[in-house]
Parts: C-alpha cells; structure tokens; sequence
C-alpha cells in the first residue's frame, strides 16, 4: 500500500510568542490522498501550526517528520524545496510584479541567465488554467487585481510549484462562489492524484464538502481527530468551545426600557464590499458587542465611524443629529467626542519612546493647553487622575512607555483617550495579548464608565468578553450585521454557529 | 486587453521620463542660437552622462526600496583614483580602469553587506560610509591634480563618425552589459520583489541577501564608471565635497523624475537615465533663455516638485486613510 504511513507527522509540538503559548505539545498526521481539515476558534492556534510546517517560525520542542525522517525548515523556501507549499491570505504575492513573474517567482525558466519570459508565460498560463483562471491576463500587475482574481493567482502560484503537502489557510475566503466551485474541483482531483491537502476554513459547509478527516485545536492543543461525518455540527461546536466558563466580569445592570435618542446610531453605512448597509443604534450606558470571525468588517466599521475611511455611504446620527464625520481629529472633537482604542497598540496607540506623560496627553493636548503651551501643573494633574484611575503601573510618568508591560501599555491606550472624556468609547479588540488580571480590570472599568453615561461599542475575537460584557451582541459576516443578541440570548455556542453563520436551529435543537 | 498595453502600464514611469527630456530637449534645442548640430548634442551628452551614470546607481537601490547617499563619493573616490592610475603605457592604463572599476564595486559591496548584515537602514549605512569613502579621496588627492591617459579620455568624449558622442555611446554599452542582463535575471527580480513587499518577498522563498548584495554593489560599479568619466572629462582628480554632496542629492531627484518609485519595486534605470538628462537640461534652458545661471537651483526644484506630484496623484484614490503613512 502506497497510504500506509503518513506522509508528515507532528509530534508534540509547542510554540510560545513571549508568555502566550500559542501551540502545546500538537500532533498531527497528514496522509497523501486526503484532505485534513483543521477546525478551531480564534486563536486556537491554526494560523501557528501551519506557520510551523510552512517554514515560517521554528517550534521550541517537538518534531516534525516529513517521510518518517526529522525535518526544521529554515525558511519557507528550505519547506517549499521538500514540496509543502502554503497558500496564506494574500500575504505572498509581490504586488509591483506581472500575474506570471509571481506564479514562477521561486523558481523561473532561465535562459542563459536571464528569465525566459515566453517559457515563463506558458508555464503561468498552464499553472492559471489548472486553477481554473484562465480570465487573469498573464501579464496584468497583482496590485491592479481586485482581490478575489489574487487569491486565484496565489492558488496557481502555489499549484506551479507541484506541491506534495499544499497547505489552504483560509484560502476561499475572498473568493467568488464560481471560483470556489471551481476550486474545489481542483482540490479534488489533485487529492486523487495523490496530494496530501491541509484545509483550515471557518466554513463548515466546505469542510463537510472536502474533508476527508478532521482535526480541532482550542486553546493551542489538540482536541480530538475524527472523520469527516462522523459528527454532528452541534458536536464541532462543543469540542470548539469546550473552555471553562469563569466568572470575571462585572454584573450587567437590568435593562431599562429606554425611549431616549440613542447617542449613537448609524444608518446604512457601506463602504467599498468590506461593510454593507450597517445599521444600529447605541444607547447612553450601553455596551455593544460586535462578533464574528475575525475579518469580516468589525474593524472597518469602527475606523469608518472614526472618520479614518473615505467613501463611505450611509448616515451617522450624534444624538439625533447627522454628521459628517471625515478625519479622527473631527471625532474627537467636543460635539462628538468619540474615542477609538485601535487593535494594535504599538503602531496606531503608542508612541514607544516617548513617556508614559506624553502618550497621555497626545489626545487632550487641547484639553491642557492655553494658546499653544502646554499647560504642565494641569497635564500632571491630569495624567496623574488617569495613572490612579487605571492603576497604571509605572515607576515615573517620564519613563518611556515601551518599557511597561504589554497589560500597562494598554492601560495608557484607553487612559490617553479617558482624559478627553469621550462619550463614545469605540474598542478595537482591546485585550488581546495582555494577562487575565489586567483583562479583569478593564472589563470593570467598562462598565462603570457606561454607568457614567458612555456609549460603547466593543469588538472582541474572545466570545467570553462578548457574553460577559455587552449588553447586546451583533454578529458580523462578510460586511453585514447577520444577527442581533440580547441579554441571555449571548451564549457561547449562538455566538459560535451565528459567526459561521450556519443555520441556528439545527445547533440549539439537534 | 492586448499585451503591449500591460508592458505600457508597467513602464508608464519611463515613457513619463522619456517625454519630459524630449520636450525639455527639443524646447532647448530649437531656441539654441545655432540650432541642431553635432556638437551641441555632444556637449550636452557629455554634461548629461555623469549624471546618467549615477543615476542609474541610485535607481538600482531605490528599486530594493533602499537608499545610496554614498553614491557621489564613490564617484568622487573613483575620479581621484583614476587620476593617479589611468595613464601610462596602454597595459597600465587598462590595468589602471579595472582597478577603478573594482573599487567603485567593492564600496558599492561593503555598503551591501552593511546594510545586510549590520542590518543597518541604508539611509545611516551610506551616510557613514560615504564619509569614509570621501576621507579616502582626500588623503587620494588632498588638493586637485593628477593626470589621466589624453588619448582614451579624448576617444570617449568625442564624437564617433564625427557626430554620434562617444560618451553616449559607452552609456548605451553599459545599459546593455549591466542594466539589461540584470533586470531580466532571476537576481534583478528578486531586487524588486524585495522593494515590493520585503515580507512576501520573504514568504515566496525569494533570494533576499543576494538581491540585495548584488544590488549595492552593481551601483558601487555604475558609480565607478561615473568617477572615471568624470576623470575623462577634466583630466584631473579632485575631492570636491560639494560636487560629491550634490551629486548624490541630484542622483535621488533624477531617479524620481525618471519614474522609479521611492517606496521601491517599481520602474527602470532606464528612466532614470532620461531623468537625469532631463534634470541636466533644465540648466541649458536656462542658458538659452539668457536667465541668470543662479536661478538655476531654483528652477531644478520647481521642475523636481512638479514631477513629483504628477505621480502623487495616485494618493487622491486611497479609501483607508491609514494607507496615507504606508
């Protein structure tokens, strides 16, 4: 037998980022001739296993054996040399090169020394037609693609180099339902030829359609393999979630009917395919949820209400009264006085080397300032109400920011904006990377400023903070707002299948 | 649509580059005094040649999205080395250009494997070894002088059959031996997927190291050949500082001029050839024009901020405002 023994194999792999371990002790086998689809939340470690076998990062312990011998690839050229090629999202091509100079970017016919450009095209146009996207002219720029007709290019890219493992992060996830249709079939005679074929989707209907075993990951371990159909979607949703549920968060307050104009409601908001006609409305004292999967437009919406996207279509309402609201500087503003706490902190919150004083102030320096001069007994006396209200810890307000940990940098994020007293609190994913106890702690701040009066609006990858602090929950997919939760309605498992947007009765009744 | 229109947009920086000399050129030239001969194109060559050289060099770095601001005193190195080794008998006088030629590569590698290796930003790499390169022409030629070989100087900034200038011919060599072979090898690729996007660059399992090192160093080489025209044309060797300073500064806006792009991955050094003879007429305008000589910074800078904008149009499209700072 040709399938008697796996073609790669993990064995008790781990892998930590600083403090956070995104892998413990993973084993995995992937056979040729079969399509392994890998299931999990996010950050359950999907993205670190395939970045793993790809080359990209080196795990601290464990193997991985590539035809029952050891294997640590350097780099991902050293991975794509002994055949695994990974198809990542849209991360690989060079956007200033043609379609054909990215498809044989690795290795290009040659000439005497120079690239052979009409064998290049031939081999291109054979790669695209295996893709099944013959439409991509060889010779168009990648940049001037949109980025479906990418994603077909990264697919041929990666079939031009007749892979033996081919690795699909989430590879369908731009694409049309046409080119997923065709794609599929691609995939499936490419494992009848006898490829082995790694598959990560957050699309069930996918995974029921290809796989032929499945593996799910949580928390960065392995959970359990099974083959395909040998369970219900109800099971996959238990063994996805499957965490102990603590009690960290502060009690929600009952809800009061409320007939006042809400502080915040936006109409029909779009912008470009990424949001689509997004309607809500929030109220003072409210905390609203956004959920989904990670990308599906929670980030756009809260950059375009901060007036950071152009071209957006549809209404935005401050208590009551339209605005038009076209750069960060406006939201600020007193009249709107809106806040957006960003996602990544060390390039769109902080200034690193430059004091925790300063990073304070940089948003309210109108605040504390006459004339053009900051004001220093007032910045001091300012910062110094946020340093104790956060509890920040810092030995001195003059020393850089960079130097706190990961949980106080973030702590200085929210104070910096605190100290204009917004209204509305927009939060990109506020607590990502930073510990269980500084997490705590904003979850309680949370709430007491929506008691104060705020409208908050609150985009989190971990399903637990939604259900632990929002008063409502919309979920996200593809740009549209697909669901609505109230109050106990916010569970784990509603939120799960809601965000892959597969069909509720079946989970809650099945 | 048809193939050519791709190749149009992908060297639309470079037709850009091509259109501004020729208009600039033939403006010049039809309100010369003497009209259209021999001598003025060769004139104008020889001006236009140095300027070409270096800033094919530049481009060349640019297109890694790094930067050379050693540039000009590899040409001013070169320029007082060839004064002191260019002449002789013939054998010495060939010996004489390799070993110029050699040096202009080996800066050119040293600053390669600064930036690789000491993982240093190009813009600081070149900044120190540009002053060590120009301390090295001081103690070459602490005050002007030196002597280079009349007869290749003369036969390489004339003219051929009496009106093709020699020195633009030697330009058309070096594209076809350096900048032709390059940018079609699997090498020149990678220098511009590097420029591109370094980290897909990286994911693709492109050559970045080598990219990079062969990059420096062809532009070390280029401003070599630079230096030693510039020895052709003045038969002495000097460690000018300013003209070193400007000619790095001159460098950068021909490369810009001539459409290659300063975030790297995109246009030619053939566009920054006509950059830079574009750059070297707005001078003779000048000239023709009968405006003083001191107006002329003035009007590079105008010229420069005009062609820079052109190609800033491209922001007025960008829908995430976040995607302004790159």
């Amino acid at each position: 037998m040709i399938n008697s023994s796996p073609l790669l194999r993990m064995e008790g792999v781990s892998k930590r980022y600083g403090g956070v371990r995104a892998l413990e002790k993973a084993s995995l086998e992937i056979w040729p001739g079969r399509i392994h689809c890998i299931l999990g939340e996010n950050g359950a470690g999907k993205s670190t296993l395939i970045k793993l076998i790809a080359g990209v990062v080196a795990p601290d312990e464990g193997h991985i054996l590539l035809d029952g011998k050891a294997v640590s690839f350097a780099s991902p050229a050293a991975a794509n040399e002994a055949g695994i090629v990974c198809i990542f999202q849209e991360l690989s091509l060079i956007p200033d090169l043609s379609v054909a100079d990215n498809i044989m970017i690795s290795d290009p016919p040659t000439r005497a020394g120079m690239i052979d450009r009409k064998q290049q095209r031939i081999c291109a146009e054979e790669a695209l037609a295996q893709a099944g996207a013959e439409d991509i002219h060889p010779l168009a720029l990648v940049k001037d693609l949109p980025l479906s007709r990418r994603q077909m290019v990264e697919i041929a890219k990666a079939l031009a180099r007749k892979p033996r493992i081919l690795i699909l992060d989430e590879a369908t996830s731009a694409l049309t339902a046409a080119d997923v249709t065709k794609i599929f079939a691609v995939l499936k005679r490419l494992r009848s030829d006898g490829m082995a074929l790694l598959y990560i989707s957050h699309r069930m209907h996918e995974i029921a359609e290809l796989a032929d075993e499945c593996t799910v990951f949580r928390n960065g371990q392995k959970i359990e393999t099974y083959k395909a159909g040998s369970k219900t979607n109800t099971e996959v949703v238990e063994l996805m979630i499957g965490r102990e549920y603590k009690n960290v968060f502060p009690p929600k307050p009952v809800k009061k009917s409320d007939t006042k104009l809400p502080t915040l409601q936006i109409i029909n908001l779009s912008w470009t395919d990424r949001l689509r006609d997004i309607s809500l409305s929030v109220q003072r004292g409210e905390i609203i949820g956004l959920g989904g999967l990670d990308g599906q437009g929670q980030r756009d919406l809260l950059l375009a209400l901060f007036g950071v996207l152009r071209g957006c279509s549809g209404q935005v309402l401050i208590d009551g009264a339209a605005v038009k609201i076209n750069s960060p500087t406006m939201a600020k503003s007193e009249n709107i006085g809106m806040a957006l706490i960003p996602e990544d902190r060390k390039t769109e919150g902080l200034m690193l080397p430059m004091s925790v004083r300063d990073n304070l102030s940089f948003a309210a320096l109108h605040r504390i300032s006459k004339g053009g001069i900051v004001d220093s007994a007032r910045e001091q006396k300012l910062t110094q109400e946020m340093i104790n209200l956060l509890a920040i810890k810092t030995a001195n307000v003059d020393l850089a920011v960079g130097s706190l940990s990961g949980g106080n940098q973030q702590k200085v994020v929210i104070a910096k904006w605190l100290m204009n007293k917004p209204r509305i609190i927009l939060l990109n994913d506020p607590t990502r990377g930073i510990d269980v106890g500084t997490k705590q702690e904003l979850y309680v701040l949370l709430r007491k400023l929506a008691d104060e009066g705020a409208a908050i609006i609150f985009y989190s990858t971990d399903y637990d903070e939604l259900i632990g602090c929002c008063d409502r929950v919309l979920v996200l997919y593809d740009g549209k707002v697909t669901r609505e939760l109230v109050g106990a309605e916010i569970t784990e498992r509603v939120l799960i299948a809601s965000a892959l947007n597969i069909d509720m009765e079946k989970v809650v009744h099945a | 649509m048809k193939d050519w229109r791709f190749w149009f947009a992908e060297q639309r920086g470079t037709f850009m580059a091509i259109a501004i000399f020729l208009m600039m050129f033939v403006i010049y030239i039809s309100n010369h005094p003497a009209g259209f001969n021999a001598n003025i194109v060769q004139t104008a060559s020889n001006k236009g040649v140095l300027l070409a050289f270096v800033a094919m060099a530049q481009a060349l770095v640019v297109i890694t999205s790094g930067i050379d601001l050693s540039i000009g005193m590899i040409f001013t190195l070169t320029n007082c080395l060839a004064s002191w080794l260019v002449t002789g008998s013939p054998l010495q006088v060939a010996i004489g250009v390799v070993v110029v030629l050699f040096v202009g590569a080996l800066c050119g590698a040293i600053n390669g494997a600064v930036v690789i290796y000491g993982r240093l930003q190009p813009i600081v790499a070149t900044i120190a070894t540009g002053a060590i390169y120009y301390g090295i022409a001081l103690a070459l030629r602490p005050t002007p002088g030196g002597t280079v070989d009349e007869i290749l100087a003369d036969a390489l900034t004339g003219k051929l059959f009496g009106f093709i200038p020699a020195s633009l011919v030697a330009l058309l060599v070096v594209v076809l031996v350096v900048w032709i072979p390059f940018s079609r090898s699997v090498t020149g690729r990678a220098a511009y997927a590097v420029g591109s996007s370094e980290q897909a660059a990286f994911m693709s399992g492109v050559p970045i190291k080598r990219a990079k090192f062969i990059t420096y160093t062809l532009a070390g080489l280029l401003a070599g050949i630079g230096g030693l025209f510039l020895t052709f044309f003045t038969y002495t060797g000097e460690a000018a500082y300013a003209s070193g300073n400007a000619y790095t500064l001159f460098s950068i806006a021909s490369v810009v001029l001539g459409g290659v792009s300063l975030m790297g991955g995109r246009g030619s050094a053939i566009g920054a050839i006509f950059g830079a003879l574009a750059f070297r007429t707005i001078g003779d305008l000048l000239f023709v024009f009968d405006f003083d000589p001191l107006w002329q910074p003035l009007f590079q800078g105008v010229v420069l901020l005009l062609a820079v904008s052109l190609s800033a149009f491209g922001l007025l499209r960008i829908r995430n405002r976040l995607e302004w700072f790159g």
